[in-house]
Protein backbone atom coordinates (compact mmCIF):
# COMPACT_ATOMS: atom_id res chain seq x y z
CA UNK A 1 0.00 0.00 0.00
CA UNK A 2 3.03 2.24 -0.25
CA UNK A 3 2.36 2.70 -3.81
CA UNK A 4 0.69 5.85 -4.99
CA UNK A 5 -2.93 6.02 -4.98
CA UNK A 6 -4.91 6.27 -8.43
CA UNK A 7 -8.08 8.57 -7.30
CA UNK A 8 -8.22 9.76 -3.79
CA UNK A 9 -11.43 11.48 -1.55
CA UNK A 10 -10.59 13.29 1.33
CA UNK A 11 -13.43 14.81 3.83
CA UNK A 12 -16.07 14.40 1.50
CA UNK A 13 -19.27 16.51 2.70
CA UNK A 14 -22.13 17.00 0.73
CA UNK A 15 -25.31 18.04 2.36
CA UNK A 16 -29.37 17.71 0.34
CA UNK A 17 -31.50 20.54 1.99
CA UNK A 18 -29.99 19.41 5.52
CA UNK A 19 -29.97 15.86 4.80
CA UNK A 20 -26.24 14.43 5.18
CA UNK A 21 -25.87 12.47 1.89
CA UNK A 22 -21.92 12.22 2.73
CA UNK A 23 -20.14 12.95 5.98
CA UNK A 24 -16.44 12.90 6.30
CA UNK A 25 -15.45 10.44 3.61
CA UNK A 26 -12.13 9.43 2.85
CA UNK A 27 -11.55 7.10 -0.41
CA UNK A 28 -8.57 5.86 -1.88
CA UNK A 29 -7.98 3.54 -4.79
CA UNK A 30 -4.79 2.33 -5.94
CA UNK A 31 -4.15 1.12 -9.87
CA UNK A 32 -5.83 -2.00 -11.13
CA UNK A 33 -7.81 -2.03 -8.06
CA UNK A 34 -11.81 -2.70 -7.57
CA UNK A 35 -13.35 -0.93 -4.92
CA UNK A 36 -17.25 -1.81 -3.82
CA UNK A 37 -19.26 0.25 -2.76
CA UNK A 38 -22.26 -1.23 -0.50
CA UNK A 39 -24.92 -0.09 1.56
CA UNK A 40 -28.69 -0.09 1.40
CA UNK A 41 -30.64 2.52 -0.63
CA UNK A 42 -30.61 6.37 0.12
CA UNK A 43 -26.76 5.58 2.12
CA UNK A 44 -24.90 7.68 -0.27
CA UNK A 45 -23.18 5.28 -2.35
CA UNK A 46 -24.40 7.07 -5.90
CA UNK A 47 -23.51 10.39 -4.53
CA UNK A 48 -20.24 9.28 -3.56
CA UNK A 49 -19.84 7.98 -6.87
CA UNK A 50 -20.94 11.11 -8.81
CA UNK A 51 -18.98 13.48 -6.79
CA UNK A 52 -16.02 11.22 -7.06
CA UNK A 53 -16.01 11.72 -10.79
CA UNK A 54 -16.78 15.19 -10.63
CA UNK A 55 -20.32 15.20 -12.02
CA UNK A 56 -21.32 16.24 -8.73
CA UNK A 57 -19.54 19.38 -6.30
CA UNK A 58 -19.07 18.48 -2.80
CA UNK A 59 -20.00 21.10 0.11
CA UNK A 60 -16.25 20.21 1.42
CA UNK A 61 -13.48 18.08 1.22
CA UNK A 62 -11.67 16.83 -2.44
CA UNK A 63 -11.29 14.22 -4.85
CA UNK A 64 -7.49 14.34 -6.14
CA UNK A 65 -6.60 11.90 -9.70
CA UNK A 66 -3.18 11.17 -10.40
CA UNK A 67 -3.13 11.52 -14.62
CA UNK A 68 -0.76 9.15 -16.14
CA UNK A 69 2.45 12.04 -16.07
CA UNK A 70 2.31 11.30 -12.28
CA UNK A 71 0.82 14.74 -11.18
CA UNK A 72 -1.92 14.86 -8.76
CA UNK A 73 -4.95 16.89 -9.98
CA UNK A 74 -7.81 17.92 -8.02
CA UNK A 75 -10.58 16.69 -10.15
CA UNK A 76 -13.08 19.79 -8.71
CA UNK A 77 -11.10 22.14 -9.68
CA UNK A 78 -10.18 21.43 -13.37
CA UNK A 79 -11.33 22.85 -15.80
CA UNK A 80 -14.37 21.91 -17.74
CA UNK A 81 -12.51 21.15 -20.91
CA UNK A 82 -9.80 19.21 -19.06
CA UNK A 83 -12.43 17.31 -16.66
CA UNK A 84 -14.64 16.41 -20.42
CA UNK A 85 -11.28 15.08 -21.76
CA UNK A 86 -10.55 13.04 -18.75
CA UNK A 87 -14.40 11.26 -19.00
CA UNK A 88 -14.05 10.65 -22.48
CA UNK A 89 -10.72 9.33 -22.53
CA UNK A 90 -9.08 8.07 -19.42
CA UNK A 91 -12.09 7.52 -17.56
CA UNK A 92 -15.31 5.58 -17.96
CA UNK A 93 -18.70 5.49 -16.49
CA UNK A 94 -21.32 2.35 -16.77
CA UNK A 95 -24.57 3.22 -15.86
CA UNK A 96 -27.08 0.95 -14.19
CA UNK A 97 -29.67 1.56 -17.14
CA UNK A 98 -27.27 1.32 -20.50
CA UNK A 99 -30.05 3.80 -21.97
CA UNK A 100 -28.51 6.62 -20.25
CA UNK A 101 -25.19 5.66 -22.23
CA UNK A 102 -25.60 4.78 -25.51
CA UNK A 103 -27.16 6.53 -28.03
CA UNK A 104 -30.02 4.07 -29.43
CA UNK A 105 -30.18 6.07 -32.75
CA UNK A 106 -27.04 4.88 -33.94
CA UNK A 107 -25.86 1.24 -34.65
CA UNK A 108 -23.77 -0.47 -32.13
CA UNK A 109 -20.71 0.10 -34.58
CA UNK A 110 -21.34 3.79 -33.95
CA UNK A 111 -21.63 3.37 -30.38
CA UNK A 112 -18.69 1.80 -29.58
CA UNK A 113 -16.21 4.57 -31.99
CA UNK A 114 -17.70 7.67 -30.82
CA UNK A 115 -15.37 7.82 -27.97
CA UNK A 116 -12.52 7.01 -30.55
CA UNK A 117 -13.73 9.68 -32.66
CA UNK A 118 -14.25 11.90 -30.13
CA UNK A 119 -10.55 11.40 -29.73
CA UNK A 120 -9.51 12.40 -33.10
CA UNK A 121 -9.34 8.83 -34.97
CA UNK A 122 -10.26 9.79 -38.30
CA UNK A 123 -9.72 6.57 -40.35
CA UNK A 124 -13.02 4.51 -41.13
CA UNK A 125 -11.84 1.03 -41.58
CA UNK A 126 -9.64 1.29 -37.87
CA UNK A 127 -12.61 2.18 -35.99
CA UNK A 128 -14.74 -0.52 -37.68
CA UNK A 129 -11.83 -3.00 -37.35
CA UNK A 130 -11.40 -1.42 -33.48
CA UNK A 131 -15.36 -2.10 -32.73
CA UNK A 132 -15.67 -5.19 -34.22
CA UNK A 133 -12.84 -6.54 -32.02
CA UNK A 134 -14.51 -5.06 -28.94
CA UNK A 135 -17.64 -6.39 -29.77
CA UNK A 136 -16.21 -10.01 -29.95
CA UNK A 137 -14.28 -9.02 -26.92
CA UNK A 138 -18.15 -8.47 -25.40
CA UNK A 139 -19.48 -11.69 -26.80
CA UNK A 140 -21.61 -9.85 -29.52
CA UNK A 141 -21.70 -11.29 -32.83
CA UNK A 142 -20.10 -9.48 -35.64
CA UNK A 143 -23.00 -9.68 -37.27
CA UNK A 144 -25.22 -7.11 -35.08
CA UNK A 145 -22.41 -4.30 -35.53
CA UNK A 146 -24.94 -2.56 -37.68
CA UNK A 147 -28.01 -3.04 -35.95
CA UNK A 148 -29.26 -0.38 -33.93
CA UNK A 149 -29.19 -1.08 -29.83
CA UNK A 150 -32.96 -1.33 -29.79
CA UNK A 151 -32.66 -4.36 -31.34
CA UNK A 152 -30.64 -6.14 -28.64
CA UNK A 153 -31.40 -7.72 -25.34
CA UNK A 154 -30.62 -6.36 -21.35
CA UNK A 155 -27.80 -8.85 -21.07
CA UNK A 156 -26.76 -7.18 -24.29
CA UNK A 157 -27.03 -3.74 -24.05
CA UNK A 158 -25.49 -3.80 -21.08
CA UNK A 159 -22.23 -5.74 -22.68
CA UNK A 160 -22.31 -2.64 -25.33
CA UNK A 161 -22.02 -0.24 -22.89
CA UNK A 162 -19.02 -1.73 -21.58
CA UNK A 163 -17.65 -2.01 -24.79
CA UNK A 164 -18.26 1.64 -25.79
CA UNK A 165 -16.55 2.63 -22.02
CA UNK A 166 -13.59 0.11 -22.47
CA UNK A 167 -12.54 1.22 -26.10
CA UNK A 168 -10.31 3.64 -25.28
CA UNK A 169 -8.92 1.86 -22.72
CA UNK A 170 -9.71 4.09 -19.78
CA UNK A 171 -7.46 3.11 -16.27
CA UNK A 172 -10.59 4.04 -14.59
CA UNK A 173 -14.26 3.19 -14.56
CA UNK A 174 -17.15 4.13 -12.26
CA UNK A 175 -19.75 1.12 -12.55
CA UNK A 176 -23.19 2.00 -10.97
CA UNK A 177 -25.14 -1.08 -10.29
CA UNK A 178 -23.90 -2.48 -13.58
CA UNK A 179 -25.68 -5.84 -13.00
CA UNK A 180 -29.17 -4.39 -11.42
CA UNK A 181 -32.17 -5.34 -13.73
CA UNK A 182 -30.48 -8.47 -15.49
CA UNK A 183 -31.72 -12.10 -14.78
CA UNK A 184 -29.58 -14.14 -12.62
CA UNK A 185 -27.98 -16.16 -15.46
CA UNK A 186 -27.17 -12.95 -17.24
CA UNK A 187 -25.61 -11.27 -14.10
CA UNK A 188 -23.59 -14.51 -13.43
CA UNK A 189 -22.13 -13.72 -17.44
CA UNK A 190 -21.22 -10.68 -17.42
CA UNK A 191 -19.53 -10.25 -13.85
CA UNK A 192 -17.29 -12.70 -15.25
CA UNK A 193 -16.96 -11.02 -18.44
CA UNK A 194 -16.73 -7.81 -16.19
CA UNK A 195 -14.14 -9.10 -13.83
CA UNK A 196 -11.81 -10.71 -16.98
CA UNK A 197 -11.75 -7.85 -18.78
CA UNK A 198 -11.35 -5.35 -16.26
CA UNK A 199 -8.04 -7.46 -14.86
CA UNK A 200 -6.63 -8.07 -18.54
CA UNK A 201 -6.77 -3.88 -18.79
CA UNK A 202 -5.72 -3.58 -15.56
CA UNK A 203 -8.60 -0.99 -15.03
CA UNK A 204 -9.60 0.52 -11.38
CA UNK A 205 -12.90 0.27 -10.53
CA UNK A 206 -15.48 2.15 -8.47
CA UNK A 207 -18.30 0.10 -8.53
CA UNK A 208 -21.95 0.89 -6.27
CA UNK A 209 -23.73 -2.26 -5.89
CA UNK A 210 -26.50 -3.07 -3.41
CA UNK A 211 -25.23 -6.76 -4.10
CA UNK A 212 -23.23 -8.35 -1.32
CA UNK A 213 -22.49 -11.23 -3.61
CA UNK A 214 -21.40 -9.18 -6.85
CA UNK A 215 -19.18 -6.98 -4.39
CA UNK A 216 -17.72 -10.45 -3.07
CA UNK A 217 -17.33 -11.86 -6.98
CA UNK A 218 -15.76 -8.63 -8.59
CA UNK A 219 -13.90 -6.44 -5.69
CA UNK A 220 -10.61 -6.56 -3.79
CA UNK A 221 -11.92 -3.92 -1.21
CA UNK A 222 -15.35 -3.04 0.04
CA UNK A 223 -16.25 0.11 1.44
CA UNK A 224 -19.46 -0.33 3.65
CA UNK A 225 -21.84 3.31 3.81
CA UNK A 226 -24.40 3.96 6.02
CA UNK A 227 -26.50 7.46 6.56
CA UNK A 228 -23.55 8.98 4.03
CA UNK A 229 -20.71 7.85 6.38
CA UNK A 230 -18.04 5.08 5.65
CA UNK A 231 -18.92 2.95 8.22
CA UNK A 232 -16.37 -0.15 7.60
CA UNK A 233 -13.58 -0.53 4.95
CA UNK A 234 -11.02 -3.50 3.99
CA UNK A 235 -9.99 -6.49 2.59
CA UNK A 236 -14.01 -7.57 0.84
CA UNK A 237 -13.46 -11.61 2.64
CA UNK A 238 -11.96 -10.18 5.89
CA UNK A 239 -15.35 -7.35 5.68
CA UNK A 240 -17.83 -10.05 4.51
CA UNK A 241 -16.79 -13.11 6.49
CA UNK A 242 -15.82 -11.35 9.45
CA UNK A 243 -17.99 -7.89 9.99
CA UNK A 244 -17.12 -5.26 12.97
CA UNK A 245 -19.52 -3.30 12.46
CA UNK A 246 -23.32 -3.88 13.78
CA UNK A 247 -24.73 -2.15 10.38
CA UNK A 248 -22.08 -4.74 8.37
CA UNK A 249 -23.33 -8.11 10.64
CA UNK A 250 -26.95 -7.06 9.75
CA UNK A 251 -25.54 -6.45 5.85
CA UNK A 252 -23.93 -9.54 5.60
CA UNK A 253 -26.23 -11.55 7.32
CA UNK A 254 -29.18 -10.56 5.81
CA UNK A 255 -28.12 -11.95 2.69
CA UNK A 256 -28.15 -15.98 2.02
CA UNK A 257 -24.78 -17.67 0.97
CA UNK A 258 -23.26 -14.39 0.76
CA UNK B 1 -38.09 55.90 -50.02
CA UNK B 2 -40.24 57.78 -48.08
CA UNK B 3 -41.29 57.18 -44.47
CA UNK B 4 -38.13 54.66 -44.76
CA UNK B 5 -34.75 54.75 -42.85
CA UNK B 6 -32.39 53.88 -45.63
CA UNK B 7 -32.41 49.56 -46.06
CA UNK B 8 -35.41 49.69 -44.30
CA UNK B 9 -33.85 48.70 -40.80
CA UNK B 10 -33.46 51.55 -38.15
CA UNK B 11 -29.89 52.68 -37.34
CA UNK B 12 -30.03 51.32 -33.85
CA UNK B 13 -30.89 47.80 -34.98
CA UNK B 14 -28.34 47.86 -38.15
CA UNK B 15 -25.55 48.70 -35.48
CA UNK B 16 -26.73 46.02 -32.93
CA UNK B 17 -26.07 43.32 -36.31
CA UNK B 18 -22.78 45.14 -36.89
CA UNK B 19 -21.72 44.82 -33.69
CA UNK B 20 -22.62 41.04 -33.87
CA UNK B 21 -20.89 40.76 -37.50
CA UNK B 22 -17.71 42.11 -35.94
CA UNK B 23 -17.74 39.91 -33.22
CA UNK B 24 -18.59 36.86 -35.67
CA UNK B 25 -15.71 38.09 -37.81
CA UNK B 26 -13.62 38.14 -35.00
CA UNK B 27 -14.30 34.88 -34.03
CA UNK B 28 -14.89 32.66 -37.71
CA UNK B 29 -17.44 30.32 -37.46
CA UNK B 30 -18.78 30.96 -34.00
CA UNK B 31 -22.19 31.49 -33.95
CA UNK B 32 -23.03 35.10 -32.54
CA UNK B 33 -26.90 35.66 -31.29
CA UNK B 34 -28.78 38.97 -32.15
CA UNK B 35 -32.08 40.32 -31.93
CA UNK B 36 -33.75 39.20 -34.85
CA UNK B 37 -36.37 41.63 -36.16
CA UNK B 38 -39.67 41.20 -38.28
CA UNK B 39 -38.81 41.33 -41.44
CA UNK B 40 -41.43 41.96 -44.27
CA UNK B 41 -40.94 38.72 -45.49
CA UNK B 42 -41.61 34.82 -44.06
CA UNK B 43 -39.42 33.22 -42.13
CA UNK B 44 -37.56 30.92 -44.37
CA UNK B 45 -37.55 33.64 -47.08
CA UNK B 46 -34.20 35.18 -45.80
CA UNK B 47 -35.10 37.23 -43.11
CA UNK B 48 -31.63 36.62 -41.56
CA UNK B 49 -29.74 36.94 -44.86
CA UNK B 50 -31.57 40.25 -45.61
CA UNK B 51 -30.75 41.61 -42.20
CA UNK B 52 -27.34 41.26 -42.70
CA UNK B 53 -27.75 42.17 -45.76
CA UNK B 54 -29.52 45.75 -45.00
CA UNK B 55 -27.12 46.47 -42.01
CA UNK B 56 -23.86 46.12 -44.18
CA UNK B 57 -25.57 47.87 -47.33
CA UNK B 58 -23.80 51.69 -48.51
CA UNK B 59 -25.25 53.87 -50.91
CA UNK B 60 -22.37 53.04 -53.62
CA UNK B 61 -22.52 49.38 -53.42
CA UNK B 62 -24.00 47.12 -56.46
CA UNK B 63 -26.51 44.12 -55.44
CA UNK B 64 -26.93 40.82 -56.72
CA UNK B 65 -29.33 38.25 -55.23
CA UNK B 66 -29.49 34.64 -55.99
CA UNK B 67 -32.23 31.76 -55.09
CA UNK B 68 -30.52 28.55 -55.76
CA UNK B 69 -28.08 29.87 -58.30
CA UNK B 70 -30.40 31.89 -60.23
CA UNK B 71 -31.34 35.63 -60.57
CA UNK B 72 -34.74 35.36 -61.83
CA UNK B 73 -37.04 33.60 -59.30
CA UNK B 74 -39.24 34.62 -56.90
CA UNK B 75 -37.05 35.15 -54.11
CA UNK B 76 -34.26 36.44 -55.71
CA UNK B 77 -36.27 39.04 -57.58
CA UNK B 78 -38.35 40.54 -54.72
CA UNK B 79 -35.28 40.90 -52.02
CA UNK B 80 -33.18 42.83 -55.20
CA UNK B 81 -36.74 45.00 -55.96
CA UNK B 82 -36.84 45.64 -51.86
CA UNK B 83 -33.49 47.05 -51.72
CA UNK B 84 -34.05 48.93 -54.56
CA UNK B 85 -36.80 50.91 -53.39
CA UNK B 86 -35.81 50.87 -49.76
CA UNK B 87 -31.87 51.57 -50.23
CA UNK B 88 -31.98 53.21 -53.71
CA UNK B 89 -28.70 51.33 -54.55
CA UNK B 90 -27.59 49.86 -57.80
CA UNK B 91 -28.43 46.03 -58.43
CA UNK B 92 -27.20 43.67 -61.00
CA UNK B 93 -26.99 39.98 -62.09
CA UNK B 94 -23.38 40.21 -63.04
CA UNK B 95 -21.51 38.56 -60.26
CA UNK B 96 -18.19 40.19 -61.06
CA UNK B 97 -20.28 43.96 -61.12
CA UNK B 98 -21.81 43.20 -57.34
CA UNK B 99 -19.94 44.37 -54.66
CA UNK B 100 -22.81 42.64 -52.02
CA UNK B 101 -24.24 39.11 -53.17
CA UNK B 102 -27.31 37.71 -50.90
CA UNK B 103 -27.84 33.96 -51.31
CA UNK B 104 -29.79 30.85 -51.03
CA UNK B 105 -28.37 27.78 -51.49
CA UNK B 106 -25.36 28.69 -53.77
CA UNK B 107 -22.49 29.98 -54.25
CA UNK B 108 -21.37 31.34 -57.94
CA UNK B 109 -19.27 29.70 -60.14
CA UNK B 110 -17.01 32.97 -60.99
CA UNK B 111 -14.32 32.99 -57.98
CA UNK B 112 -15.20 36.10 -56.12
CA UNK B 113 -13.01 38.75 -55.07
CA UNK B 114 -11.57 40.94 -51.73
CA UNK B 115 -13.74 43.71 -52.43
CA UNK B 116 -16.80 41.47 -52.26
CA UNK B 117 -19.08 40.38 -49.68
CA UNK B 118 -20.95 37.70 -49.88
CA UNK B 119 -24.80 37.42 -47.33
CA UNK B 120 -25.93 33.75 -46.92
CA UNK B 121 -29.32 32.86 -45.62
CA UNK B 122 -29.40 30.02 -43.18
CA UNK B 123 -32.39 27.87 -42.11
CA UNK B 124 -30.94 26.27 -39.40
CA UNK B 125 -27.23 27.78 -38.23
CA UNK B 126 -26.47 24.47 -35.83
CA UNK B 127 -24.88 21.61 -37.74
CA UNK B 128 -25.25 19.38 -34.40
CA UNK B 129 -28.98 20.34 -34.14
CA UNK B 130 -30.49 16.59 -35.91
CA UNK B 131 -27.99 14.94 -33.59
CA UNK B 132 -28.41 16.56 -30.26
CA UNK B 133 -31.66 18.05 -29.32
CA UNK B 134 -30.46 20.29 -26.30
CA UNK B 135 -29.38 23.64 -27.54
CA UNK B 136 -27.60 24.10 -23.99
CA UNK B 137 -25.30 20.68 -24.98
CA UNK B 138 -24.85 21.70 -28.31
CA UNK B 139 -23.15 25.13 -27.13
CA UNK B 140 -21.26 23.17 -24.69
CA UNK B 141 -20.14 21.23 -27.47
CA UNK B 142 -18.97 24.15 -29.58
CA UNK B 143 -17.01 25.60 -26.75
CA UNK B 144 -15.27 22.43 -26.08
CA UNK B 145 -14.70 21.57 -29.41
CA UNK B 146 -16.07 18.28 -28.71
CA UNK B 147 -17.45 17.22 -32.42
CA UNK B 148 -17.43 13.06 -32.35
CA UNK B 149 -20.59 13.38 -32.50
CA UNK B 150 -20.64 14.80 -35.87
CA UNK B 151 -18.56 11.92 -37.31
CA UNK B 152 -20.40 9.37 -35.64
CA UNK B 153 -23.18 10.79 -38.11
CA UNK B 154 -20.58 10.14 -40.93
CA UNK B 155 -19.67 6.60 -39.90
CA UNK B 156 -23.04 5.65 -39.81
CA UNK B 157 -23.94 7.04 -43.10
CA UNK B 158 -21.12 4.45 -44.43
CA UNK B 159 -22.13 1.43 -42.24
CA UNK B 160 -25.18 2.08 -43.89
CA UNK B 161 -25.07 3.33 -47.89
CA UNK B 162 -21.00 2.98 -48.33
CA UNK B 163 -20.49 6.28 -48.64
CA UNK B 164 -21.05 9.70 -46.67
CA UNK B 165 -24.65 10.42 -48.01
CA UNK B 166 -24.66 14.35 -47.11
CA UNK B 167 -25.71 16.24 -50.42
CA UNK B 168 -26.32 19.56 -49.08
CA UNK B 169 -25.46 21.78 -45.71
CA UNK B 170 -22.00 19.31 -45.56
CA UNK B 171 -20.68 20.02 -42.12
CA UNK B 172 -17.27 22.12 -42.33
CA UNK B 173 -14.16 22.99 -39.66
CA UNK B 174 -13.51 26.43 -39.69
CA UNK B 175 -9.55 27.58 -38.86
CA UNK B 176 -9.45 24.12 -37.61
CA UNK B 177 -11.31 25.12 -34.72
CA UNK B 178 -16.35 25.69 -34.99
CA UNK B 179 -17.51 23.02 -36.34
CA UNK B 180 -19.97 25.07 -38.81
CA UNK B 181 -23.01 24.29 -41.39
CA UNK B 182 -22.21 25.83 -44.17
CA UNK B 183 -25.95 26.80 -44.84
CA UNK B 184 -27.80 24.34 -47.49
CA UNK B 185 -25.81 24.98 -50.36
CA UNK B 186 -24.56 21.77 -52.43
CA UNK B 187 -21.33 19.88 -51.28
CA UNK B 188 -20.31 20.71 -54.56
CA UNK B 189 -19.87 24.42 -53.22
CA UNK B 190 -18.10 23.47 -50.10
CA UNK B 191 -14.18 23.83 -51.35
CA UNK B 192 -15.18 27.55 -52.99
CA UNK B 193 -15.47 28.19 -49.06
CA UNK B 194 -12.44 27.35 -47.88
CA UNK B 195 -9.81 30.18 -48.65
CA UNK B 196 -12.20 32.22 -50.24
CA UNK B 197 -10.63 36.09 -50.56
CA UNK B 198 -14.30 37.50 -50.25
CA UNK B 199 -16.07 37.87 -46.99
CA UNK B 200 -18.25 35.81 -46.03
CA UNK B 201 -21.54 36.53 -43.73
CA UNK B 202 -24.03 33.94 -42.60
CA UNK B 203 -27.15 35.10 -41.34
CA UNK B 204 -30.24 32.93 -39.37
CA UNK B 205 -33.53 34.93 -38.95
CA UNK B 206 -36.00 32.85 -37.02
CA UNK B 207 -32.77 31.18 -35.00
CA UNK B 208 -31.42 34.59 -34.26
CA UNK B 209 -27.60 33.80 -34.97
CA UNK B 210 -25.25 35.43 -37.36
CA UNK B 211 -22.06 33.87 -37.86
CA UNK B 212 -18.68 34.29 -40.73
CA UNK B 213 -15.84 33.56 -42.09
CA UNK B 214 -13.10 36.00 -43.10
CA UNK B 215 -11.34 36.62 -46.10
CA UNK B 216 -8.57 33.89 -46.68
CA UNK B 217 -9.94 30.96 -43.64
CA UNK B 218 -9.09 27.91 -44.09
CA UNK B 219 -12.63 25.57 -44.13
CA UNK B 220 -12.37 21.70 -44.40
CA UNK B 221 -15.21 19.51 -45.43
CA UNK B 222 -15.33 16.93 -42.49
CA UNK B 223 -14.43 13.37 -43.73
CA UNK B 224 -12.18 10.25 -43.37
CA UNK B 225 -8.80 9.44 -44.46
CA UNK B 226 -9.94 6.33 -46.27
CA UNK B 227 -13.37 7.80 -47.09
CA UNK B 228 -12.50 11.52 -48.19
CA UNK B 229 -14.86 14.25 -49.02
CA UNK B 230 -15.79 14.43 -52.30
CA UNK B 231 -18.47 16.92 -54.57
CA UNK B 232 -21.02 15.62 -56.22
CA UNK B 233 -22.66 16.59 -59.05
CA UNK B 234 -24.79 15.24 -62.53
CA UNK B 235 -22.28 13.52 -64.97
CA UNK B 236 -23.18 15.46 -67.52
CA UNK B 237 -22.70 18.56 -69.22
CA UNK B 238 -25.24 22.28 -69.09
CA UNK B 239 -27.56 21.41 -72.28
CA UNK B 240 -27.44 24.96 -72.53
CA UNK B 241 -24.11 26.42 -72.41
CA UNK B 242 -21.63 23.17 -72.41
CA UNK B 243 -20.25 23.83 -69.21
CA UNK B 244 -19.04 20.72 -67.46
CA UNK B 245 -17.24 22.26 -64.16
CA UNK B 246 -20.82 23.75 -63.22
CA UNK B 247 -23.16 22.46 -60.67
CA UNK B 248 -26.17 21.54 -62.68
CA UNK B 249 -30.11 21.97 -62.20
CA UNK B 250 -32.34 18.70 -63.35
CA UNK B 251 -35.59 20.04 -65.46
CA UNK B 252 -37.94 17.81 -66.28
CA UNK B 253 -38.59 18.74 -70.14
CA UNK B 254 -42.29 16.24 -70.45
CA UNK B 255 -43.64 13.53 -69.45
CA UNK B 256 -41.99 11.34 -71.12
CA UNK B 257 -38.81 11.10 -69.42
CA UNK B 258 -37.32 13.99 -71.43
CA UNK B 259 -35.17 16.32 -69.33
CA UNK B 260 -32.74 18.86 -69.00
CA UNK B 261 -29.25 19.82 -67.51
CA UNK B 262 -28.57 23.39 -67.05
CA UNK B 263 -26.28 25.49 -64.76
CA UNK B 264 -27.91 26.37 -61.64
CA UNK B 265 -25.84 29.71 -62.12
CA UNK B 266 -27.78 31.38 -64.38
CA UNK B 267 -25.42 34.14 -64.71
CA UNK B 268 -21.98 32.16 -65.50
CA UNK B 269 -24.61 30.03 -67.75
CA UNK B 270 -25.69 33.01 -69.31
CA UNK B 271 -21.90 34.65 -69.77
CA UNK B 272 -20.85 31.56 -71.45
CA UNK B 273 -23.64 31.41 -73.81
CA UNK B 274 -23.04 35.42 -75.27
CA UNK B 275 -19.19 34.18 -75.42
CA UNK B 276 -20.58 31.92 -77.99
CA UNK B 277 -20.53 28.03 -75.75
CA UNK B 278 -23.47 26.61 -76.46
CA UNK B 279 -24.32 23.16 -75.00
CA UNK B 280 -26.03 19.77 -76.97
CA UNK B 281 -30.05 21.54 -76.42
CA UNK B 282 -29.16 24.96 -77.52
CA UNK B 283 -28.21 23.75 -80.47
CA UNK B 284 -32.22 22.20 -80.83
CA UNK B 285 -33.37 25.64 -79.48
CA UNK B 286 -31.49 27.47 -81.79
CA UNK B 287 -32.71 25.17 -84.84
CA UNK B 288 -36.46 25.68 -83.37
Amino acid sequence: MTDPTLLSGRGLNLNFNGIAALADVDVDLWPGEMLAIVGESGSGKTTLLNVLSGRLQPDRGAVWYRDPDGHLQDVHAMPAPALRTLHRSDWGFVHQDPRQNLRMAVSAGGNVGERLMAQGARHYGDIRATALDWLAQVEIDASRIDHLPRTFSGGMLQRLQIARTLVTHPRLVFMDEPTGGLDVSVQARLLDLIRSLVTRLNIAVVLVTHDIAVARLLAHRIAVMQRGRIVETGLTDQVLDDPRHPYTQLLVSSVLNA
Amino acid sequence: MKGYNFAYLDEQTKRMIRRGLLKAVAIPGHQVPFGSREMPLPYGWGTGGIQVTASILGADDVLKVIDQGADDTTNAVSIRRFFARTAAVRTTTATAKATVIQTRHRIPEKTLREDQIIVYQVPMPEPLAKLEPSRQETRRMHSLADYGLMHVKLYEDIARYGQISISYDYPVMVNDRYLMSPSPIPAFDNPKLDMMPALQLFGAGREKRIYAIPPWTKVKSLDFQDHPFRAINAPHPCGLCGATDSYLDEIVTDDRGGRLFVCSDTDHCAERRSAGHVGADGMRDAAE
